[in-house]
């Protein structure tokens, strides 16, 4: 069939762009976008193209008694109707590490929303009222909400006879992971102890709200196969667990990456892929399906809600002794990637502090709750919220300033983490404090003007609900430290092709990886390091597609640095080819070409004192030179599952937060004045991008603190607020300032010593602001989003 | 149903049309014109921002059979809109587009597989220079409101920009990028007057 | 589905005579959500913006004559003397691309609690004028509400315009929502101060099965201000009445727990918000009073 519009298409910048890395070069797909020719997955079209509709469970837990879909078959317009009986292979699973999703429901329905059955038909709107036809009778069961329903004697098993590789050491089925931890004496640290404190910590069930729905078009091949045009993060994964249920070997499973409207680990997981190409096989016409905002709650896992049970200790002059502590993570009905969740989660709970003698427990549960994975941060931004509460209990049982505090016992470069884990790279965490406290503070009562307040600058906005009144002022700190890339022994690569070229006389690279660039500006980085590493202006971006090597994942805050380090490694690939070239050509002219150490730079080979041997166009004329190759990050290992023990991770990002808010007191409404950060980046190959990544960072974590949840009928395990009316994401009223201090402290492991920055402002934003609305109110606040409720007594 | 309305300066007709399909849908799936972004379609988000008489409004709460005669500016049309107005041409979107101008957006895009050539309107140059872009969902329904704001408020404050921009949600930039966009494209306008 | 589309008044009554259950249509913001999320899907959609009438308002002697679909755009940019408690409500509705296109008709029609026009309207004292082909009546908006999402309009009627008396003294509009722009009501409160009657009234939003008036909270502030002399002496309210007035109001409240609060601080915010209103009103009537008499 012909490309359906919206095929994506290679971007050329570079006759007004120059800059290598660490300048703030301009996205190359900025002008699509502000246009708005830049084509989205949801913007794909394709002559003759189906609409297709997904019927989901409207209960969380219960068996599936009959599925009658004749009324919705008999519709006019409608192509095909598909349950879990049409599939076409016996793989009808999927899932990122435990093959326990669905495609469509068999027998039995686990959360609220799960897809149960498909339509294809002309127009979304008959698709609809098909898809509201088919009927389906429920059988329904008790739902398991929390750890205690979970873990009871007689508790109903979520998944039984499970075999996955978590199955055997876990001590309930409906546990997906465990991970202890266990070093030093807490028992001994804990009698040198002069202060304890104790905390049970709530963190609320977050979404990612990216604002670009899930959505995509199945174009059926006449080879048999499909091309999913799709928004991801990661197209070969992917397309690892599409191809056995669809039936077909992976290279009839074209995946291209269309645009993508924001991800931050909402699209790790698949939603509607399978779904797309089973009705575009089915029917022989290519298949769209475009979430709505309603279904979209439905259609991708959320941050883990978590309990955390956290006991610290510390002498009287200020030093940590122990801690203790439980981290229960809600994983809801598949398990999704809770098994790195609980991972992240137990290995970084102690935060960038030194403590030796820990005692660390955390679990993901099966429930009948919403399925929780990947989001920007996860576990870490959990831990982060409750180590960071127990720091400022601490400090304050101590009588000693909390940033003081934290200084005094913040981790550094060779410290051990509690899994044994040496923090081999700077670990700035005390000068990061030191940074964020010096910030000059913003001014008091700005909400004063002379014809009165303006409400727009107080809690509760244009909603005139305070003029001043009630309102008082509060400062909190906080910092938090977030694994980077692929942790416990994952074999974490990426792959670059870089081919060089002459057109019209210019030479020219392009860059073509599997990259999801979902807004982060991956693709400017790649030019950058083209520029950079092979001395052209020009760099043409090839659209991802598996057309080559896996990327990995946009997530874990490891696209620069995994496939950005690819891109480099196959830049100097390419760059050792064409010096041979040029030494072929032209080495009998110039005998430095044989002696000296070479550079490409201005579109030239110059020698390292700075001699210039000849034009790029000249050496590569009638030449092509393409490398692809795979590259890894340092090899890590699995964490001991008794002792947790093991280098798990490869680098470690830092952030640190002062949070400046006023709270109507009386209300319970907070407005966040200020969120001012200092993080590390290492290295900022591309200043502009990275104040983006962390500004919006902070952003989700602002979100998180005071508004952002999913609502759970403990009863019933339905969503409540499935939509942006009563999900409520922050707007630009609600998003103070968010000044940034970036220290540039190199770590030589990493390509450019650049360090992954996305997911740390995530972490201490949130504890920040929780700290700071603490000391406006002076109540204790244990759980996160806090609502007016919570600071009216009121709840 | 069958709707006739103009659609940045050109005449355009939607046939088939669905009584319940809003304009942002139309414009999409209909007409080609997909920079409307269909991020909530319960106009809490603001992606869909379009002009409607001059107006901006949530273009998926605007039901197809309403526009019926009336003119929409789409961020398509937004550099030639804004062309139009510092020429001293109709600003306000309510008035007729001379047929030379009708073919000017769509002609537009020197070379729209770089992009690098296009001609851009203020803030939509300044959304590129500021940062303001990263995944780009929200950046054509901001455009368009801000554009809008700096028509009505070529001074505004930051306060002012906030609540002329509080329909608008974004996921990705925290905002401050979109503010300094704002205020560069207000100083570059304000110089250039 | 089939869409109407009007091209006057009288042919909009004519439709909805013919098709009772035809859903009128104008902003849209109320019912294309409904239909976007396939929450609805009525027989007859009843566009009304073809009817310009409907977009107009006049100022009279005694009071405000509001077409139905004018915008609440123009409520707030047009009639913040006239209507303030109404503009400051208008200015609190979603945001500003939703203010350009809703107006008070869709509020009234929808007849949600969360509806921010209402407690002005119920403060202001409004009367809805409904038309059918059967003739033109107004009804009192204390008499509008009839049940949760629920109004007094006969099937056959259409929303032509709200009558509300011009302000004549202090109004004021507050509104809890747990985001600074762009929200819902967790709950509101209008009040107006009426100096020519020596009259207050109050309206309450999301926080009972339909909008309220705190009428015990009313009767007692008109009682204790005439008791006291304020509307002569110009004093400051004393603290006591002021809390009293607060207590009343939450006590009119008869909310729920929903996902967008509990019950407890709905009432707890409805106090909150008639003692800061009934302070800046005060305060303002007090200014004024002083103006003029510094002016005789």
């Amino acid at each position: 069939m012909a490309s359906p519009s919206g095929t994506p298409t290679k971007i050329t910048q570079g006759s007004q762009t120059k800059g290598g890395i660490g300048e703030s070069t301009l996205r190359p797909d900025g002008t699509l976008k502000v246009t708005g020719e830049f084509a989205y997955s949801s913007d794909m079209w394709h002559e003759d193209m189906l609409w297709g509709q997904i019927l989901r469970s409207t209960v969380a837990h219960a068996e599936i008694v009959s599925i009658d879909t004749s009324e919705a078959l008999a519709t006019p317009g409608v192509y095909a109707v598909m349950t879990y009986d049409d599939l076409p292979t016996d793989v009808k699973n999927y899932g990122l590490e435990i093959q326990d999703t669905p495609v469509l429901a068999h027998g039995k329905v686990r959360h609220h929303g799960e897809p149960v059955a498909l339509v294809a038909a002309d127009h979304p709107e008959t698709a609809r009222r098909a898809a509201a036809k088919i009927k389906v009778d429920y059988r329904e069961l008790p739902v398991i909400t929390d750890e205690a329903s979970a873990t009871a004697p007689d508790a109903l098993l979520v998944h039984e006879n499970r075999d996955d590789h978590h199955a055997g050491h876990v001590p309930h089925p409906n546990i997906v992971h465990r991970q202890p931890i266990v070093r030093g004496d807490v028992a001994a640290a804990r009698e040198r102890a002069d202060v304890i404190v104790t905390g049970e910590y709530t963190f609320g069930m977050q979404d990612q709200a990216f604002l670009g729905p899930e959505s995509g078009l199945a174009v059926p091949e006449e080879d048999g196969g499909v091309h999913l045009y799709i928004a991801t993060q990661w197209l070969h994964s992917d397309l690892r667990q599409m191809a056995p249920v669809l039936g077909l070997p992976e290279d009839k499973v074209r995946m291209t990456l269309s645009g993508v409207g924001g991800a931050f680990g909402g699209r790790e997981d698949l939603s509607m892929q399978i779904h797309a190409c089973l009705l575009a096989l089915r029917t022989g016409k290519p298949v769209k399906i475009v979430y709505n905002r309603f279904e979209s709650f439905f259609g991708h896992v959320h941050r883990h809600p978590a309990k955390l049970y956290y006991e610290h200790g510390a002498t009287k002059d200020g030093k940590l002794t122990h801690l203790k502590c439980r981290i229960v993570l809600d994983g809801g009905a598949y398990a999704s990637a809770s098994p790195a969740v609980v991972g992240n989660a137990s290995s970084l709970s102690v935060g960038p502090y030194v403590v030796e003698d820990v005692d660390i427990e955390a679990i993901a549960l099966y429930t009948n709750n919403p399925p929780c994975g990947a989001m920007r941060g996860f576990g870490a931004v959990q831990a982060c919220f409750a180590y960071e509460a127990q720091m400022d209990k601490l400090a304050a049982k101590l009588g000693m300033d909390p940033v003081e505090f934290r200084r005094l016992n913040a981790m550094e470069q060779g410290t051990l983490l509690p899994t044994g884990q040496p923090v081999d790279s700077p670990a700035p965490v005390a000068e990061l404090l030191r940074r964020v406290k010096a910030m000059p503070m913003p001014p008091e009562r700005q909400w004063e003007s002379s014809e009165g307040a303006d409400v727009r600058q107080l809690p509760g906005g244009l909603s005139n609900t305070t003029h001043g009144e009630g309102v008082v002022r509060g400062v909190g700190y906080a910092v938090g430290i977030k694994n980077v890339g692929f942790s416990e022994g994952f074999d974490d690569y990426s792959t670059a092709k870089v081919r060089m070229e002459v057109v019209a006389g210019e030479p020219v690279a392009t860059v073509h990886t599997a990259m999801a660039e979902v807004g982060q500006g991956g693709v400017t980085v790649h030019a950058q390091i083209a520029r950079t590493e092979l001395g052209v202006t020009q760099v043409t971006i090839h659209p991802a597609d598996t057309q080559v090597g896996s990327a990995g994942s946009t997530s874990a805050s490891r696209q620069t640095y995994v496939t950005g380090g690819a891109v480099k490694n196959s830049c100097e690939l390419v760059r050792e080819k064409v010096l041979e070239i040029g030494r072929r050509k032209f080495g009998s002219y110039h005998p430095a070409w044989a002696t000296a150490e070479l550079l490409l730079e201005g579109g030239k080979v110059v020698t390292d004192a700075g001699e210039v041997l000849g034009d790029l166009a000249d050496v590569l004329e009638g030449e092509t030179v393409e490398v692809e190759a795979e590259w890894r990050h340092r090899p890590t290992e699995p964490f001991d599952l008794r002792t947790g023990q093991g280098n798990g991770h490869v680098q470690y990002s830092f952030a640190a937060h002062r949070a400046v808010v006023e709270v109507d007191t009386e209300l319970g409404l907070v407005k966040v004045i200020e969120l001012a950060c200092a993080q590390d980046v290492g290295k900022a190959l591309n200043p502009l991008s990275v104040l983006g990544q962390i500004q919006g960072g902070t952003t989700q974590g602002l979100g998180v603190a005071v508004m952002e949840e999913i609502v759970v009928d403990p009863k019933t395990a339905k969503v409540k607020n499935p939509s942006f009316t009563d999900y409520l994401i922050p707007t630009i009223l609600d998003t103070p300032t968010i000044p940034v201090d970036v220290l540039e402290l190199a770590d030589e492991h990493a390509p450019y010593g650049l360090r992954g920055i996305g997911e740390a402002p995530t972490l201490s934003s949130t504890p920040a602001v929780l700290a700071a609305i603490r000391a406006a109110t002076g109540l204790e606040l244990n759980r996160t989003p806090v609502r007016p409720e919570h600071l009216t007594g009121t709840a | 149903m069958r709707v006739n309305f103009t659609v940045n300066g050109r005449p355009q007709e939607a046939d088939d049309v669905w009584e319940g399909e809003s304009l942002l849908y139309v414009l999409r799936e209909r007409l080609g014109l997909p920079g409307s972004k269909n991020a909530c379609e319960q106009g809490e988000c603001g992606s869909c921002t379009v002009r409607l008489d001059g107006v901006p409004v949530c273009s998926c709460l605007v039901a197809a059979g309403q526009v019926e005669g009336r003119e929409v500016v789409t961020v398509e049309g937004l550099a030639d809109f804004a062309k139009q107005r510092a020429e001293g041409g109709c600003a306000s979107g309510a008035c007729g587009t001379s047929s030379q101008n009708a073919q000017g957006w769509d002609a537009k895009g020197s070379d729209s597989q770089t992009g690098e050539g296009t001609e851009l309107s203020t803030i939509q140059q300044a959304f590129i220079d500021a940062g303001a872009v990263q995944c780009g969902f929200c950046t054509p329904g901001l455009l368009v409101a801000a554009d809008e704001m700096l028509e009505r408020n070529p001074n505004p404050s930051d306060a002012d920009i906030r609540e002329a921009l509080s329909g608008n949600l974004c996921r990705c930039t925290g905002y401050e990028k979109i503010m300094d966009a704002v205020r560069l494209a207000a100083a570059r306008q304000s110089e250039a007057v | 589905m089939d869409f109407l589309r009007p091209a006057s008044w009288e042919e909009a009554l004519a439709a909805k005579a013919e098709h009772p259950t035809a859903v009128p249509i104008a902003g849209g913001t109320d019912v294309m959500v409904e239909i976007n999320f396939d929450h609805r899907r009525p027989e007859y959609l009843l566009d009304l913006n073809r009817i310009g009438d409907l977009c107009e308002w006049e100022v009279g002697e005694e009071s405000v004559r509001l077409g139905a679909s004018v915008p609440y755009t123009k409520i707030m940019e047009n009639l913040r003397a006239e209507l303030p408690g109404l503009a400051l409500a208008s200015h609190t509705v979603a945001s500003p691309q939703i203010r350009n296109r809703g107006g008070v008709g869709g509020n009234l029609g929808t007849a949600s609690p969360a509806g921010d026009a209402h407690p002005a309207l119920l403060a202001a004292g409004a009367e809805v004028e409904v038309e059918s082909v059967r003739g033109s009546r107004r009804i009192p908006i204390d008499a509008f509400y009839t049940g949760v999402k629920r109004n007094a309009l006969a099937a056959d009627e259409l929303i032509r315009a709200v009558h509300v008396k011009k302000a004549d003294g202090p109004q004021q509009f507050s509104k809890v929502g747990t985001r600074n722009a762009m929200v819902i009501a967790v709950c509101a409160f209008g009040l107006a101060l009426h100096p020519e009657t020596r009259t207050v009234r109050t309206g309450i939003g999301s926080a009972a099965p339909t909008p309220v008036r705190a009428k015990a909270a009313e009767e007692f502030l008109t009682a204790a201000l005439e008791e006291g002399g304020f509307w002569d002496n110009g004093q400051i309210i004393t603290p006591s009445v002021a809390k009293q007035f607060a207590n009343l109001c939450s006590a009119a409240c008869n909310p729920i727990d929903d996902v967008r609060g509990t019950a407890s601080y709905r009432r707890h915010a409805v106090g909150v918000m008639a003692r800061r209103t009934l302070t800046w009103t005060w305060e303002s009537y007090r200014g004024a009073r002083r103006l003029t008499e510094g002016a005789a």
